[in-house]
């Protein structure tokens, strides 16, 4: 399942933090992940997202993901 | 560097708002694409968009120059802001606008209004 891989993905990147991740249309390519983590505390919005993308650079490569939204949060 | 690259980098450089999208602002081929649009547009920002689904490597050179893997991608004199998510949370924040003002003046509500570019 695209849902186990990306979550997998993530919390491999982000120790330690929440990670959620939703089929939003229930076709396994539409995604909105979000994460908190305290890698963000103090990171501008960009950067946060810069490194939830990089995390997801195979899947977002190989197709698997077509439509990806991105919520992100510090722990402070 | 490739003609298309150029005219990427031209746009990026020397547009105010330059919204790289799927389809056009008219008919807009994506959710995300059309989230970024519509804060932008609510934001008063004079938005250039520019279609990436004519020629794939429009997205390939694109991400190249920008470091960013999904479309829409925003910039403002330049600078990257990001995709649909960060720009709809700049806006919500009031956050845009003060970028905007700051990048473009004050008065840039009054500027160009909204057009698309061809690249390639």
């Amino acid at each position: 399942m695209a849902v186990d891989r990306l979550r997998n993905l993530l919390e491999q990147a982000f120790p330690g933090s929440e990670v959620d991740v939703q089929d939003r249309t229930g076709g396994g390519d539409h995604f909105q992940v979000t994460v908190a983590s305290a890698r963000f505390d103090g990171l501008p919005l960009l950067e946060q997202h810069r490194l939830v993308n990089d995390a997801l650079a195979e899947p977002l490569r190989d197709g698997t993901i077509h439509e990806l939204r991105i919520t992100t949060r510090g722990t402070e | 560097m490739s003609e298309l690259r150029e005219q990427i980098q031209g746009v990026i450089e020397n547009e105010p708002v330059a919204l790289f999208m799927k389809g056009t602002p008219q008919f807009a081929m994506c959710g995300n694409s059309e989230r970024a649009l519509r804060a932008l547009r609510e934001a008063g920002a004079p938005v250039t968009a520019v279609d990436i689904l004519p020629d794939p490597a429009i997205r390939q050179e694109l991400t190249s120059l920008s470091g960013w893997p999904t479309i829409p991608q925003v910039f403002v004199k330049g600078e990257l802001i990001g995709g649909a998510d960060i720009v709809e949370e700049l806006a919500a924040t009031g956050e845009l606008e003060q970028k905007l003002a700051t990048a473009l003046g004050p008065d840039y509500r009054e500027s160009r209004a909204e057009h698309v570019v061809g690249v390639a």
